[in-house]
Order: C-alpha cells, then sequence, then structure tokens
C-alpha cells in the first residue's frame, strides 16, 4: 500500500527531504511500522528516526502513538516535539 | 472565532476592537504576545525561522480552542501565529479571549498558550553566531500544559 509521508524541522533537515509517496512493504500496518521501516534505510534515517529518539508522530494530521495503524493514501508524519509559542 | 497562521504581523489593538465592537456581553478581554528575544539559552539569537504543518496547524488550534471552550465561558476568540522568518522584538503569537468576567478570560488565555507551546505543530529554528539551531523542547512547557488535567 501507498502511503504519503513527510518531515519537519530537524527531522526534515536530517533526512534531506520534507516529503514523499512511500510504498510500504506487506507486513506493516502501524506508525512505528512505517519508522522501522524507514530506518533501515540506514544512514541518516536510521539516525533521525532511531528508536530512542524523542519524536512525534501523526497520522492524517493527528498526533498519534506508535501502535495506532495506517491504511492506504494516509499522510503520516514525522517531526520532533513542538517548540512554538 | 478566529484562527490564523500567517506570515504577516498582527496589531493587538485591531484584533481587540474587532473581538469586542457589538457584542454588549462581553466584559473582559485578556490578551497574549509572544515575541522573540535576542538571547537564548546563553547565545544571542540573530534572527529565528518558524516552521509549521500546514493543514494540522489549523486543527490542532481548533482542536484546542474546542477545548478551552469546553472548560470556561468564552465569548470570542483570537488566536494568531505566525510563521517564516522573524527577527528579535517581532512578535510571534497572539491570543485574545473575549468572556463575560476575567476569571474566564484569564484562565482560557493562559491555558491557550499553554496547550498551544505543546500541541501546535510549530518549530524555531534559531541563527546564532555558532549557527542555526533548532530550539529544544522543554520540559517545563510540558509541565505548564499537564496541570490542566
Amino acid at each position: 500500500m501507498k502511503l504519503k509521508v513527510l518531515y519537519f524541522a530537524g527531522i526534515r533537515e536530517k533526512v534531506g527531504t520534507g516529503a514523499e509517496e512511500l510504498e510500504l512493504p506487506a507486513g506493516v500496518a502501524t506508525v512505528q511500522g512505517v519508522r522501522s521501516h524507514l530506518r533501515e534505510r540506514g544512514g541518516a534515517w536510521a539516525e533521525a528516526l532511531a528508536e530512542g529518539k524523542l519524536l512525534r508522530m501523526a497520522v492524517n494530521q493527528e498526533m498519534v502513538r506508535g501502535a495506532t495503524s495506517v491504511k492506504a493514501g494516509d499522510e503520516v508524519a514525522f517531526f520532533p516535539p513542538v517548540t512554538g509559542g | 472565532m478566529r484562527i490564523s497562521v500567517q506570515q504577516e504581523d498582527f496589531d493587538l489593538g485591531a484584533e481587540v476592537k474587532a473581538i469586542a465592537r457589538g457584542n454588549a456581553k462581553i466584559g473582559a478581554v485578556a490578551s497574549f504576545i509572544g515575541l522573540v528575544r535576542d538571547v537564548n539559552d546563553g547565545a544571542k539569537v540573530g534572527a529565528m525561522t518558524l516552521e509549521h504543518y500546514p493543514g494540522m496547524t489549523e486543527k490542532a488550534l481548533e482542536r484546542i480552542l474546542a477545548e478551552a471552550r469546553g472548560r470556561w465561558e468564552i465569548l470570542d476568540c483570537t488566536i494568531i501565529h505566525r510563521y517564516g522568518e522573524l527577527k528579535p522584538t517581532d512578535q510571534i503569537v497572539l491570543v485574545v479571549v473575549a468572556s463575560g468576567h476575567r476569571g474566564d478570560a484569564f484562565a482560557a488565555c493562559e491555558f491557550l498558550m499553554d496547550y498551544l507551546k505543546t500541541k501546535a505543530p510549530f518549530w524555531k529554528k534559531e541563527q546564532t553566531p555558532q549557527g542555526g539551531r533548532w530550539v529544544p523542547s522543554r520540559d517545563s512547557d510540558d509541565e505548564a500544559a499537564e496541570r490542566w488535567n
């Protein structure tokens, strides 16, 4: 299935892109799964999305926990804790 | 109720007037403005870039406002948050809350800021003499938001 994946702030800079269409392999069904899948690219990806790294995830523009499931066409986003205001 | 995510500056007086005009039930208006400082964590800040997540930002602010309206009497409210390039002394964020009485206006204004700082997808990048750096999130902001639970 295909997802739209967005990256913001420090994560966007580190991985060098702000958005991509991602074809998920069978068996990846959660946001956490997407994160692990992207980590397998290694290098900056492994670093920016590292397991211990404090980051926030959103599905269809709502902040979610890693166990949240994803479906075809979803917009998934990875970003650092927010610092507005 | 008005929520705006914009590059342009805003004018507190004009926003307060727009809120209070024509609604005689409003007895109190509380407001907050956040500004860019020229120093942070010991480093001189020459400029700041604010990034956000278009679409989610507006949704998050609407949700935060709905949450506040469930807790206090809010007769009207304006939230403006800027993004893009900003310099020290520039205005970043405005919250204006109108209510019947000051208690609700003060509390809702503080709540909206505390929630905005931890739930709205904005990120600050500061330019310092040592280069650019993303502002780290603060535990004190999480604690400020949690005390409303």
